[in-house]
């Protein structure tokens, strides 16, 4: 059970990936990349997780008490706004792409380019 | 390359992946087991340096200040670059034929989303102006903040954001918010001698003014994330809509 948590980052990771290469849909292959990019925040608060430890504020608990790791968790922050605007900036694109192609399959906006 | 064979070349590239990765993580401490130091080494000095228990806040916005002023310049740059790329789209659009009409929401969405504007917005503020007390802080109080917005188009307001003007103060707020974290940054840099260094008052632990420059801090990524998102959104509402020509 020591490692279930690290597994899910995996496992997300790998599914994201897989939804991305067979993706048929622009949008679909967004979110997909999305999934992929959940697996880093499991993976990082995973890391930073300490058994029966409190929330790292403290605001009603004593200094002394064990917290979990903040720099994950800051870094968890950073990465979910980055991901959030790669996704904006992505779908924006989606939308350049169904104008110009008539098309949000990915193989068809191949086909087209040449 | 075919479809069939790049799935086959994908299965097999990520079983591969998927195999290293498990290995790797067996190297890792074990879950629940975190090590340190470093979460030890700021749960030591955060409260004394400044004067605030939420360890998170102080990270983002001081140990790893540098980190967010990173990510607040991505955010901006990313909202200019959806702008862009949308706007593009409109301008190409006069050609078109006239989307349909769109229908109008039900009385239950119009009466919870319009009664839900005001305390959604009361709600954002006091996360972003207490992100250094409780949980929270500029980034989720800032989303919040844009969810506003959404929630006045799903009560069927009509956006008409061009026409009064809102879709500048978005771009405004987010340029104010961007351009007063990097003034807060270099204000350390200036008054104290680091980037992000703090340069106000401490006041007392657990007051809301206190902590020097968190609030400042929280504040200014409040407003900047609140008008990037609303803009993001409102630029992609407009795309949706597409019931108004442009200009």
């Amino acid at each position: 059970m020591s490692v279930l948590a690290y597994l899910v980052a995996v496992w997300l990771l790998l599914v994201g990936i897989y939804g991305v290469v067979t993706s048929r849909h622009l949008v679909h292959l967004v979110t997909c990349l999305a999934v992929a990019q959940a697996s880093t925040y499991v993976l990082l608060l995973a890391i930073g997780y300490r058994s029966g430890a409190k929330a790292p504020i403290f605001g009603d608990i004593p200094q002394s008490t064990p917290v979990v790791d903040p720099v994950v968790q800051a870094l968890t922050l950073t990465d979910v706004v980055v991901s959030a605007t790669v996704s904006a900036l992505l779908l924006a694109l989606a939308v350049q792409a169904h104008k110009r192609f008539g098309s949000v399959d990915p193989d068809e906006l191949n086909a087209l380019r040449g | 390359m075919s479809r069939r064979v790049r799935c086959v070349l994908a299965l097999v590239a990520l079983g591969v992946l998927g195999a290293t990765l498990v290995v790797a993580v067996g190297d890792l401490e074990p879950f629940g087991q975190y090590p340190g130091p470093y979460g030890d080494v700021l749960a030591k000095v955060v409260p004394g340096e400044r004067h605030t228990g939420q360890l998170v806040a102080a990270t983002v916005l001081d140990y790893r200040g540098f980190d967010t002023l990173g990510e607040e310049l991505i955010l901006f740059t990313a909202a200019c670059g959806c702008v862009a790329l949308l706007r593009l789209r409109r301008r190409e659009r006069s050609d078109e034929p006239s989307a349909p009409e769109r229908p109008a929401p039900s009385l239950a969405s119009r009466a919870l989303g319009g009664a839900l504007v005001g305390p959604v917005l009361v709600l954002s503020a006091y996360i972003v102006i207490h992100g250094h007390l409780t949980p929270g802080g500029g980034f989720s109080g800032g989303v919040i903040g844009a969810g506003a917005l959404l929630l006045a188009y799903a009560a069927g307001q009509r956006v008409r954001l061009r026409r009064v003007g809102s879709i500048a103060m978005l771009e405004a707020s987010e340029a104010i918010g961007a351009g007063g974290f990097v003034a807060l940054a270099l204000g350390g840099l200036i008054a104290v001698g680091a980037t992000l260094q703090n340069f106000l008052p401490l006041g007392t632990s657990g007051m809301l003014l206190s902590a020097g420059t968190l609030p400042v801090g929280n504040l200014a990524i409040g407003i900047e994330v609140a008008g990037a998102v609303a803009l993001i959104v409102a630029e992609f509402l407009e795309q949706a809509l597409l019931e108004e020509p442009s200009e």
